[in-house]
């Protein structure tokens, strides 16, 4: 998958979060967004999502800019497994009926066809015995993990994921990361934002940091983490790996 | 264990006993308070049974009344909460206006001027209708607040979610924000509900036939003061308190499920 970022603005209010910002980035299955928090991540995996829409500037998916209006982006959205770091699931539905609304309200799948889908997915991720769960009766990482499958569910194009464990304690954030490896080895292309450094370096294949409205770095996971360039990222590594 | 005057946590934890024991000891002192201050002037049941059937008719008025203005107050509540997320200006301000002047008068003025002041200018006689046009419009702009607090107590996450997996604006608010919404107001609507019954009394000023108007009626008839008004008072607490208690265990399934 390859990611072109052209003069990439986003203000919000007086604040520029993205400036002028030009990257590239090519990358087999995964590619970690870091930084301070701030920086701009989220904000760029909101434009990359097609939830914002840039100041100015454009973004090439593999090769292709990404659409202007709001309906062409939201059919850009829908190709798109969008996974935030919590509250992304529907309280009202069950873990099934949340798996199946874009199947059958976007997708235009029949009922029964996306069932067997959903449950498909929910199985593959060990969540089949929680399918008529309501959110509120399910763990946080079981709730991930939901939306997770709810991304996946209708075969997106790549995934884009934002701090997927940042509301999860350490044992409910391994659950998590262990899908998204698996994730990765099916083979579909992911973008991730995230705090979880150890996670960056085994399972990224590049990683990207992100500061002060721009890209400052950007490397193979392990040449990134063992000789960062950029004295910014060396000191915000040696702040947070210090402990 | 030392107990207080107040309670100081949450809940009161009374025992089941202490609480029946408390209820009935109140119901007898507070009855035979009543009965000694009262029961001289409560003498003149037979001339007032005999107006029983206006007494039924006004009540089946008020009920009818108030299940009417309740439809059309509802259907006027979720346009014009609408209306105020409408990304059209003038019909945002025309809504934003119809609910903060409703909500700023009292509904007697309301009454006086929409019969006597506009249904008159347009030659529209019709007392009943146009009560429950003018009940259903003043509870309309409170039930257009309800609503509205409601969406908007939806989270950003929920819009978020909702455009991520691709739905329409149309197909957010059907399959996502309505039925948390329809969950979250069903409370306050049942309570308006209960404020509409009790509304729809101050319709016996524009001669209106519903229960106040014929207890009021039967008191001039045969200056029973009382006998009138209690019968009044009870037949409002008989259709107002099911409301009550049902908008409390609405609000008890409500917390428990979020």
């Amino acid at each position: 998958m390859k990611i072109l970022l052209r003069g990439l603005t986003k203000r919000f209010g007086l604040q520029t979060v993205l400036d002028a910002v030009n990257f590239e980035a090519e990358f087999a299955h995964t590619l970690a967004l870091i930084g301070p928090s701030g920086g701009g991540k989220s904000t760029l995996l909101r434009l990359l999502a097609g939830l914002d829409a840039p100041d100015s500037g454009e973004i090439l998916v593999n090769g292709e800019p990404l659409p202007q209006d709001e309906e062409r982006l939201r059919i850009h959205r829908s190709h798109t497994g969008i996974v935030f770091q919590a509250y992304n699931l529907f309280p009202h539905l069950s873990a099934l009926g949340n798996v199946m609304l874009p199947l059958t309200e976007v997708h235009g799948i029949d009922t029964a066809t996306a069932r067997d889908r959903a449950m498909d997915v929910l199985k593959r991720f060990h969540l089949a015995e929680h399918a008529a769960k309501q959110p509120a009766q399910l763990s946080g990482g079981q709730r991930q993990r939901v939306a997770i499958a709810r991304a996946l569910a209708v075969d997106p194009a790549f995934l884009l994921l934002d701090e997927p464990t940042s509301a999860l304690d350490p044992e409910m954030t391994a659950e998590v990361l262990d899908v998204i490896v698996e994730l990765r080895e099916s083979g579909k292309p992911i973008i991730l934002v995230t705090h979880e450094m150890g996670f960056a370096r085994r399972s990224a294949d590049r990683v990207a940091f992100i500061a002060d409205g721009g890209v400052l770095e950007c490397a193979a996971a392990g040449e990134f983490f063992e000789n960062p360039r950029q004295p910014a990222v060396k000191q915000f590594l040696e702040r947070i790996l210090k402990y | 264990m030392q107990a207080g005057f107040f309670i100081d946590r949450p809940t009161s934890p009374a025992r089941p006993a202490a609480k029946a024991v408390t209820i009935i000891i109140l119901l007898l002192v507070y009855s035979g308070l009543c009965w000694l201050a009262f029961s001289h002037s409560l003498k003149n049941w037979e001339q007032v049974w005999g107006y029983r059937v206006t007494f039924l008719n006004g009540w089946a008025a008020t009920i009818g009344i108030s299940a009417a203005a309740l439809l059309l107050s509802t259907a006027i509540g979720a346009l014009t909460a609408l209306a105020r997320r409408s990304a059209f200006l003038p019909l945002r301000y025309t809504a934003a206006a119809y609910v903060e002047t409703v909500r700023g008068l009292p509904l007697l003025v309301l009454v006086l001027f929409g019969f006597y002041g506009i249904a008159n200018a347009v030659g529209w006689n019709d007392r009943v209708s146009v009560g429950i046009v003018i009940l259903s419009l003043f509870s309309g702009a409170y039930i257009a607040e309800i609503i509205r607090a409601g969406i908007e107590s939806v989270g950003r996450s929920q819009w978020d979610s909702a455009r991520a997996i691709g739905l329409t604006p149309v197909q957010t608010y059907r399959f996502v924000i309505f039925p948390q919404v329809l969950r979250q107001i069903l409370p306050p609507v049942a309570g308006q509900f209960s404020s509409l019954i009790k509304d729809s009394s101050l319709l016996y000023i524009i001669g209106i036939p519903e229960l106040t108007f014929a207890a009021n009626q039967i008191n001039s008839a045969t200056y029973s003061t009382f006998e009138s008004f209690v019968p009044l008072g009870i037949c409002y607490l008989v259709l107002t308190l099911p409301v009550s208690l049902w908008t409390k265990y609405l609000e008890s399934k409500v917390r428990y499920e979020t």
